[in-house]
Parts: C-alpha cells; sequence; structure tokens
C-alpha cells in the first residue's frame, strides 16, 4: 500500500510538470510542422510569460485586488498578450529574413535570439531568482496508516485543467476554424498552400502566436508550480520541452502532449526512485536515443529525403 | 498603400511597447518575504517610448529607408573593387597571420600582466574556434555541445594531477587524446543525423557531461571543483618561488636573476601561443588535405558527395573528432592557466561564444575566426561599463549576422581557377 501511494504520488507530479512540458512542447512541433526549424528561442519566450505573470499578478495585488480567480485570468491574459508579440516580433526579426535559407542558418539565427532574450531579461530583472507567491494552496491528502502521505494539490488540479482546456481549445481550433485548415494545408505543402491562396506568412506569424500564448499559460503555471523563477529558467525547460516534442514525433500535435506526458513521468520516476541530481541526465538520454533509434518520434510521420 | 502602410507601422509600434514596456518599465524587487513592484527609472521609461517612437517612423518610411541604404554603398571605395587576385589574396592573408604571430611574440614584455593573462585567455579561445570552425564551418556538422570535449581535457589534467601528479605536459597529449576518443565515441551513432537534430544532440551531451561533472562528487569534487593543479615546466626548471617536486629546480634560480610572479605568466602566455600556432597550421594542413576537400565537399551536398563515393561517417567523424581534439587542448592550457577548474567554466554558454566566434568571423576562415576571437575576448575588457552587454550583443549580432552576413566578416574562400572570358 505504502508502496503504491509513493508510486501513484511519482505519477501524479509527473504528469503535472508533463502536462505543462506538453503545454510549451506544443509551440516546437507546430513552428517545426511548418517551417521545420527549431525556434531554440521558444523556452525564452515561455520565460518571459512567466515574469509578466509575475509581474501582473504583483501589480493587481499591488493596486488592492483581491480575488483571486481574477488576479490569475488578467495575468494569464497579460502573459499571453507580451509572450504572443514576442513571439510574433522574434519571427518577423530573426527568422522571416532567413528562412528558406540552408537548415543551419535559422538556427543559429534562433540562438542567438535566444541568448539575447535571456540577457534582456537578466539585464532587466537582475539574475537572481524571485519568489513566486503561491496564490493556490492546499490539496487533498490521503493516507495510509498515517505513514506516508500522498497529495494531490489544488495547484496541480489547476494545471490539469488549464493544460486540458488549452490543449481542447487548441484540438478545436486547428480542425474547425479557418485558420486551422489553413494552419494544416501549410504544414503539409507549404508552396501549394501559398498557391492555392493562403497567405503563408500569416499563418507562419499565427502559428508563432499560438505557441508563444501557449507557452506563457506554462510559465504562469509551473512559476507558481516551482515557486520560482530566473531568466535562466526557460533554457532547460525549452530543452525539456523540445524533448517532449520529438519524443512524441515533431510536427504532430498529439504527438507532442504524449511526448510531454511520457517525460514529465519518467522524470518524475527518476527523481523518486534514483536521485533527483540525475533526472535531467535522464531526459537528455531519452532524447539522444530517440534521436538516434527513432527520429521520427512516437507519432511522427517518417520524413523522406527526396533527391 | 500608404494607410496600409500607417496601420502596419502603427502595428508594429504597438507591439515594441508592449514586449518592452512590462519587462522593462517594472522592476520586481524581493523585500524579504514579499514582492514588491518599483516603476522603473523615467529614462527607461522614456527610452522606451522613444523605440516605439522609432519603430513607426521606420515601418512607415521603410520603402525610402530601404531605398536610401541601397544608395550607401556607392560610399565605400572598396565597395566597386575587383576582387583581389586569388594569389595575392593568399600571400596578403598568411602575411598577415605571421604578423599577428610576430606582434603576439613582443606582446608580453611590453604590457602588463594583466593584459597578458588576457591574452593567454584570448589565445585559448583562439584555440577553441579552430577547433569548431573544422566541425561547425569546414564539416557544416553544427555542435552545441563542443564545450564538453574542452572539459574533458580540462579534467584530464586536473584529476591526473591530483591522483597521480602527472606534469603539464604529459597531460597535454592524454588530454587531447581522451577529448578526442570521447568525440569519436559520441560521434560514431550521432553523426547520421541531420543537421539540426544533430546540434540538439550535442546539446544534450554537452548538458549532460557538465551534470555528471558536478554531482559525481567523489571523483570530481562537484561544483567545488578541482584545485592545485600544477603550472608547466620548462625542461624541469618551476616559476614559483619556490620548488614544489623534487628533482626540479627553479627558472629564476637557474638563470640568476631575481624571481618575479610575471615570468610564470609570460611563459604560460607563449606555450598558448604557440600551442594555437600549432593548431592554425596543422588544421591548415588538413584543410587541403582530400579529407578537407572531403568535409566542405560534404557540408556543401551530401548527396552527390556520397554518390561519388566519399564515406559520410568517415568523413564526419574525422571532423568532429579532430575539433574535439583541439578543445581537449585547449582545456589543458586553461586548467593549467587557471589552477582550478569547476563546472562553472563549462556551461552552454561558453559553447555558445565559442559559436559566435566562429559563426562571426566567417564560417571555414581561419584568419576572420582568430580575429573574431581576439574581439569578442578584448572588446568587453575594454569596455568595462558595457561588460553585462556583452552577451545581449552577442545574441544580436548572432542573429544580425545570420540576416545580413551569413558568411562571417571574413567569409572563407577556396582558392579556385577562373577561366578567361572568351573574346
Amino acid at each position: 500500500m505504502q508502496d503504491l501511494l509513493y508510486f501513484s504520488q511519482q505519477l501524479i507530479n509527473g504528469l503535472t510538470i508533463g502536462s505543462a512540458y506538453a503545454l510549451i512542447a506544443i509551440g516546437y512541433t507546430m513552428v517545426y510542422g511548418i517551417i521545420g526549424m527549431i525556434n531554440f528561442a521558444h523556452g525564452e519566450i515561455y520565460m518571459i510569460g512567466a515574469y509578466t505573470a509575475l509581474i501582473a499578478i504583483t501589480g493587481l495585488t499591488a493596486l488592492g485586488l483581491a480575488w483571486l480567480p481574477l488576479i490569475l485570468i488578467v495575468a494569464l491574459l497579460c502573459a499571453m498578450i507580451v509572450s504572443s508579440s514576442m513571439g510574433w516580433a522574434v519571427e518577423r526579426v530573426a527568422y522571416r529574413p532567413v528562412r528558406g535559407r540552408h537548415r543551419l542558418i535559422p538556427l543559429i539565427s534562433a540562438i542567438g535570439m535566444s541568448i539575447f532574450l535571456q540577457n534582456y531579461v537578466h539585464l532587466a530583472q537582475g539574475s537572481r531568482n524571485i519568489g513566486f507567491p503561491a496564490l493556490i494552496e492546499g490539496g487533498f491528502n490521503f493516507s495510509a496508516d498515517g505513514a506516508f502521505e500522498m497529495s494531490l494539490s489544488y495547484m496541480q488540479i489547476t494545471i490539469f485543467v488549464t493544460t486540458l482546456v488549452c490543449m481542447t481549445a487548441l484540438s478545436l481550433f486547428i480542425s474547425r476554424s479557418r485558420t486551422g485548415r489553413a494552419c494544416r494545408a501549410v504544414s503539409q505543402d507549404l508552396g501549394m498552400a501559398s498557391l492555392l491562396g493562403i497567405d503563408t506568412n500569416r499563418i507562419i506569424s499565427a502559428t508563432f502566436i499560438i505557441g508563444a500564448s501557449l507557452a506563457a499559460v506554462a510559465g504562469l503555471l509551473l512559476g507558481m508550480y516551482y515557486g520560482s523563477i530566473d531568466p535562466l529558467f526557460g533554457f532547460i525547460a525549452g530543452l525539456k520541452a523540445f524533448t517532449a516534442a520529438v519524443l512524441g514525433g515533431i510536427g504532430s500535435i498529439p504527438g507532442a502532449m504524449l511526448g510531454g506526458l511520457i517525460l514529465g513521468v519518467s522524470e518524475s520516476m527518476t527523481s523518486g526512485y534514483l536521485s533527483g541530481e540525475y533526472k535531467d541526465v535522464v531526459s537528455f538520454g531519452l532524447l539522444i536515443l530517440i534521436l538516434l533509434f527513432k527520429p521520427t518520434g512516437l507519432l511522427g510521420k517518417p520524413e523522406v529525403e527526396k533527391i | 498603400m500608404a494607410a496600409n502602410n500607417y496601420r502596419h507601422a502603427l502595428f508594429c509600434a504597438i507591439v515594441t511597447l508592449i514586449i518592452s514596456f512590462p519587462i522593462l518599465g517594472f522592476n520586481l524587487e524581493a523585500k524579504g518575504v514579499n514582492i514588491e513592484l518599483t516603476g522603473a527609472k523615467t529614462s527607461t521609461i522614456v527610452a522606451v517610448i522613444l523605440a516605439a517612437v522609432a519603430v513607426f517612423v521606420f515601418q512607415a518610411y521603410r520603402d525610402s529607408f530601404m531605398g536610401l541604404l541601397g544608395k550607401l554603398p556607392k560610399l565605400n571605395p572598396l565597395a566597386g573593387r575587383e576582387p583581389m587576385e586569388q594569389s595575392k589574396r593568399v600571400k596578403l592573408e598568411s602575411w598577415v597571420l605571421t604578423g599577428i604571430v610576430v606582434l603576439a611574440l613582443f606582446w608580453p614584455f611590453v604590457v602588463s600582466r594583466g593584459s597578458v593573462d588576457l591574452a593567454t585567455l584570448v589565445l585559448i579561445y583562439i584555440m577553441l574556434a579552430l577547433g569548431l570552425n573544422v566541425v561547425v564551418g569546414l564539416a557544416g556538422l553544427l555542435d552545441l555541445g563542443y564545450v564538453a570535449f574542452y572539459a574533458v581535457g580540462a579534467y584530464t589534467f586536473a584529476l591526473l594531477s591530483q591522483y597521480t601528479g602527472i606534469s603539464f605536459w604529459m597531460a597535454l597529449p592524454i588530454g587531447a587524446l581522451l577529448a578526442g576518443l570521447t568525440g569519436m565515441i559520441l560521434g560514431f551513432p550521432v553523426l547520421r543525423l541531420r543537421g539540426d537534430y544533430l546540434a540538439i544532440v550535442t546539446l544534450g551531451f554537452g548538458e549532460i557531461i557538465r551534470i555528471l561533472l558536478n554531482n559525481w562528487t567523489t571523483l570530481t569534487g562537484g561544483p567545488n571543483g578541482i584545485g592545485g593543479i600544477p603550472e608547466p615546466t620548462l625542461f624541469g626548471m618551476e616559476f614559483g618561488r619556490r620548488i614544489k617536486e623534487e628533482g626540479n629546480t627553479s627558472f629564476h634560480e637557474t638563470f640568476g636573476i631575481a624571481y618575479s610572479g610575471e615570468h610564470k605568466v609570460i611563459f604560460l602566455y607563449l606555450i598558448a601561443l604557440v600551442l594555437a600556432v600549432i593548431t592554425a597550421l596543422i588544421i591548415r594542413r588538413f584543410m587541403r588535405m582530400p579529407v578537407g576537400r572531403a568535409w566542405e565537399a560534404l557540408r556543401e551536398d551530401e548527396i552527390a558527395a556520397r554518390s561519388l563515393g566519399l564515406s559520410r561517417t568517415a568523413v564526419k567523424l574525422s571532423a568532429f573528432t579532430i575539433g574535439a581534439f583541439f578543445a581537449g587542448f585547449a582545456g589543458t592550457v586553461f586548467a593549467s592557466k587557471q589552477g582550478f577548474i569547476s563546472p562553472e567554466s563549462f556551461v552552454f554558454l561558453e559553447s555558445a561564444i565559442i559559436l559566435a566566434i566562429v559563426v562571426l568571423g566567417g564560417m571555414g576562415s581561419q584568419l576572420g575566426v582568430i580575429l573574431a576571437a581576439i574581439a569578442v575576448t578584448i572588446l568587453p575588457e575594454l569596455a568595462r561599463e558595457f561588460s553585462e552587454y556583452r552577451m545581449l550583443i552577442f545574441g544580436a549580432a548572432m542573429v544580425l549576422m545570420m540576416v545580413w552576413r551569413p558568411q562571417g566578416l571574413l567569409p572563407m574562400r577556396r582558392i579556385h581557377i577562373t577561366l578567361n572570358k572568351q573574346g
């Protein structure tokens, strides 16, 4: 019983982190699906989302707003607006001019952008980590003989529910809306879609905006969950989310969700049963192994190289 | 058209405000347990607003600006000039390189100790950048975990000196070979991956190495690092005031001169200089050898190169191994220079700086990479007040280079023959 509770605790923790990873991974996978580049600066967009959310929360609290849901919703909106503007601007400045060139050129440009954004926040807000107030406290506790307690906090429930809502909204958007249909068309064949009258530049911008706003949601959620943020925290999270995207099959949206969950669970199992210090090693190791043995991921389509 | 332009310009200006105002305009400050929000200085807010206005003006009159820019290069006297003749250019390049080396030889005797120390660091970066240049510039393999091999070299020396008391000269080849071996072992499975996947895998590998160094406390000392790494000796002569090891003599006693701390710094600098020159010469040889041509052929067109009978794995692996080898070289020198190493020195940012050097200098071009390494290391030291903006500027420079001049400041040019035009 004890073991089972411990296991379920790790499972819950893993699924919590994993669903947030999935939110970030969507941005990677959509961009890759459409223009075939790794948006290296995506982790920084997520970090900026977290900072904006924290600024908004602090500001609103200082203004005397006390109703928690309102604070959270306003903060979420602020974060989404700032992050998606950032995503749009990054694409315009750093990626659009180099689109269609040799594969490494957009990637180096993206790395430059990532370093730039990291230091932008570093200079503006300082390099020390800042505590993120735990606004949602408490939770359910389950115990066996009072020995080991398994807890499911309200925060974790919030993360699950928010992720679920975002994912459902995204799926509906992609499958039903006009823009969503255009997105799918562009990711299948950019040239053909543009011949058929789709404004591909607009669709690519839209992809960046969607990815960035989901990353901002993840930024608020994970910032609150971890309890502190710093300018570097986007880097590792971005890598993890990229791993999740690759794990699920890059370019596939359901794949990103699945990959995120698997990655989160395997990470928390590692810290639960082996050691917390090596959880990053496990996820990077996982990334290397997948790329070596199944580069298309779990749900990805095989890529055929044409001559 | 005009109204459309203004709408777009207004939109861009608003986006500029949105992305800069919340982050720059408010400062989060931790006061005990609570966080307080303070407004930024008025100057910052004015700057943000000015930036937005500038974006508006630029976007609104973009076409005329671009027209003006198009006219500008005519002012540049070099623009309309015929490209320099090939043999002349090659000669000029080797003269410049020789000049740099000669200058570098006399450098330590005229400047202060701090400058010599900095110059040693520059030389280490030159070695690293030349090594990475083989991997990224010549073979076209984007390696984001290059610093891992640097770490292998440095830690090899540190650990061997701690456990077996090995000297610098023994550790130099061992560290480099071990780094090369690591490169080969890592490269063997990953090199069949496509370009961007390779970049991510090497990045993951670099992080794994760093995490291992950080957490394997029993062997590496974890975040505390390893200290007491010996300095190099000259034919058994030590540069310290007192002799540390039995059987060695000290430099100042042998030559009967007064002890000075500068000897050691200058000696280390000269070693680094010699090693950097060796690195440059070896890589220069490689570039002209069949394997060097094969690197570039594979970079330019993998399918064509393979159909001409080049073994993809062998060619890429050789580039990767050679790059790693020189990183190990540089790592050993670095460990000896610092006397102390910790995982802090081998973070991803370091890989990014080396990559930035290669990209700025012009991928593949040795002279360009050397000049870029000098500039990137020295400029932040010269402008101390700007040193905290260093990485910000690097990031922006990398983006701008890719947008405007992906071939780098001094692009590499192959030696080639052009046929004379008929008639």
